[in-house]
């Protein structure tokens, strides 16, 4: 265990490396990041200014292992020390770009856990459901639902459900709020989000589950199992289910690991600042550190969900060995 | 899925390798045994598939009619940038909503007109729909070509190609595909014209199809890398390097027809996987700008006055779900005509 984790930590760091060498390229060779920075309105000695402040005169592989080293062991800026991890300052709020990332973390990550959790519960027991009755009408309905669920677009049902209950008056309009000092306001002011966000997730977890779970169903060990006499239940939630396991935590730790990185369609459609809130607003405010940020925070948020996956396959299945 | 040695049963067209007798289907007719192509075989059993023909038909009627937009526009006599409301102020209240019932829906605007500008929204759907099917169209074509290419290669020639396609792979697989779009779409656009000038709608255009070809084509490529892999170890594949077929020609003759299945059926899942994706884009505003219609803009718009016009979203909303429902039921009929054992 401690070698293969060790071993995929070391590769995980390497790719990360790659794609902030790789972004922080493209972002810094391709034009001006001053000129970008200052917009339409610039004069030469803002962007002089910018140059000096950020470091930018000095060539573009220096720059880069600045970036990099920061985000090791902390940086000095001209406007002050920016302490380790250092992503930088952002270009828009002249903010430390850890700090608003960190800032909007909450509100992301309980959107991700909440969302999980209904699509995982609704999702898988529609799933299991509809392959334990495969072929009767329950099986049809939920089928059914299910292949219409996985075609609404957040950017559709959002709105709906809005103008259903916050603009009726029925509920309050969807908010982030502490879950330390409110877990009732936050539950509440999270659950229309949850609900919109999982939809296309529970719809597509329905679907994987059934069809994993009818496949599981005809492998040979389960008509053994079946043959020498044991319940049926018994042979659906241990022999069955065990096996349907290892295609769901793969799909389910690619989504955590996108879901973690910032619902950028839901944040942005229910107004929750959180990470990809955060990203849209940089990007359309061209402030390249603070997309950068983001962009290696996310990567490496789908990099260690990836690991944890794959060191799961050994609890889930004991023919798989970790080496 | 399929496994590799079932798609090649199911349609292997390298004559003599497959009796046609040993297919399941018995091919008579008037009592006399004829040959179907495996082509045939699919189409045979997609026209069976009722489902499957609906769903093709609306899809291709999408395709036609975004196709036809500018026709159809010009005898309805509208188009998407006029402001009818500055021409015409009855149309709005004192709010800059539509004075009509229902959006303003009425015999002059069928599905009504947009708030505050007063275009009309199905023109706007229309040219919107092009735009969205236009790029995830040329997406399509470009991501399956270039998975392909590089999957079939790295499967068939192996070795050093095959182990450097599945680092570049897992390298572009760590890219949040999401946020990536977003991030790049400024920075590629900035490669063309400088962020002091305004960007002509093309530039937006091709840079929205580049960043997502760029993030789309390796699931196709690991998909085939993986079937070519085994169907090269396959007798017929040997016959072919033994009577001296160059590995160009093994490819495009031998393993290429093999692996048509999978890349037909990914792409139909894929093509409304971008639709959705660039639709996302312009909702979060960094897809097409105003004033160029596009279908998720509308939906931008949709929400921002959701409150006070719901009837906006209707049509938008309702048009692209039909889309993608028929378009995903198409993708699991060609799948079942390809491959009658994979049943749902």
């Amino acid at each position: 265990m401690l070698p293969f984790l060790f071993r995929r930590t070391f590769g995980a760091i390497v790719t990360l490396i790659l794609l902030s060498a790789v972004t922080f390229f493209v972002f810094f060779a391709v034009g001006d990041p001053a000129l970008m920075s200052c917009g339409k309105n610039c004069t030469a000695d803002n962007v002089a200014l910018i140059h000096q402040n950020l470091g930018l005169d000095k060539p573009l592989p220096t720059q880069y292992w600045d970036f990099l080293s920061g985000i090791f062991v902390g940086r000095d800026y001209t406007i002050g020390h920016c302490s380790a991890p250092c992503f930088g300052y952002s270009f828009a709020t002249k903010q430390d770009v850890w700090s608003t990332m960190m800032d909007r973390l909450p509100t992301t990550a309980s959107l991700a856990i909440g969302g999980a959790i209904v699509f995982l519960v609704i999702g898988l027991g529609a799933g299991l459901l509809a392959a334990w009755k495969r072929g009767t009408v329950l099986d049809k309905v939920v089928t059914g639902v299910s292949m219409v669920l996985s075609s609404v677009q957040i950017y559709i049902l959002g709105p709906i459900v809005l103008g259903i209950f916050v603009y009726s008056g029925v509920m309050a309009s969807p908010k982030y709020v502490d879950f330390t000092s409110n877990p009732g306001g936050w539950f509440m002011g999270l659950l229309l989000p949850w609900l919109v966000m999982s939809t296309i997730f529970t719809a597509q977890y329905t679907r994987m589950s059934r069809s994993t779970m009818i496949e599981q169903l005809q492998e040979e060990h389960v008509r053994t199992a079946k043959a020498k006499g044991m319940p049926a239940r018994y042979v659906f939630l241990r022999y069955a289910w065990r096996g349907s396991l290892i295609p769901i935590v793969t799909i389910l730790g690619m989504d955590l690991g996108s879901l973690f990185g910032g619902a950028m369609i839901t944040e942005f459609t229910f107004s929750l600042a959180g990470i990809g809130r955060l990203a849209i607003n940089s990007v359309t405010t061209l402030d390249l550190p603070m997309v950068l940020g983001v962009l290696i925070f996310s990567a490496a948020l789908i990099l260690v969900f990836n690991i944890i996956v794959d060191a799961t396959y050994a609890f889930i299945d004991p023919r798989v060995r970790l080496s | 899925m399929t496994s590799p040695s079932q798609t090649a049963a199911a349609q292997s067209d390298t004559p003599g390798l497959e009796p046609e007798g040993l297919k399941k289907e018995k091919n008579r007719k008037g009592g006399e045994l004829v040959g179907r192509s495996p082509g045939q075989l699919m189409w045979t059993r997609f026209k069976r598939d009722r489902t499957g023909m609906v769903c093709a038909i609306v899809v291709l009627a999408f395709f036609v009619i975004s196709a036809l937009a500018p026709v159809i526009a010009s005898i309805y006599g509208k188009d998407p940038y006029t402001l009818y409301g500055s021409n015409d102020p009855s149309l709005f209240d004192d709010f800059g909503f539509p004075s009509g019932p229902n959006g303003g829906i009425s015999g002059d605007f069928w599905f009504g007109i947009e708030p505050q500008l007063g275009r009309d929204l199905f023109t706007q759907l229309l040219y919107g729909m092009r735009t969205s099917l236009g790029i995830s169209v040329v997406v399509t074509v470009l991501v399956v070509i270039t998975g392909t290419i590089l999957g079939v290669t790295a499967g068939y020639v192996g070795g050093r190609a095959d182990y450097w396609l599945g680092r570049v792979i897992d390298f572009l697989l760590a890219f949040p595909s999401q946020l990536t779009f977003v991030a790049f779409m400024p920075v590629v656009v900035a490669i063309f014209v400088p962020p002091s000038d305004e960007t002509p709608t093309y530039i937006r255009v091709v840079a929205l199809i580049l960043v997502q070809w760029a993030l789309g084509w390796m699931g196709l490529a690991r998909l085939l890398r993986g079937q070519v892999l085994s169907l090269r170890e396959r007798e017929f594949v040997e016959a072919a390097k033994i009577t001296g077929a160059s590995p160009w020609r093994i490819i495009r003759k031998e393993l290429l027809p093999n692996v048509v299945t999978p890349i037909l059926v990914q792409s139909t899942y894929m093509l409304p996987l971008f639709v959705t994706a660039e639709a996302g884009l312009s909702y979060l505003g960094v897809g097409i700008m105003e004033p160029t219609p596009d279908w998720g803009r509308l939906f931008r718009t949709a929400g921002d006055i959701y409150e006070n016009d719901p009837t906006f979203l209707l049509f938008p909303g309702a048009a692209m779900v039909i889309f993608v429902l028929c378009f995903n039921l198409l993708g699991d009929s060609v799948r079942d005509a390809f491959d009658p054992k994979s049943g749902r």
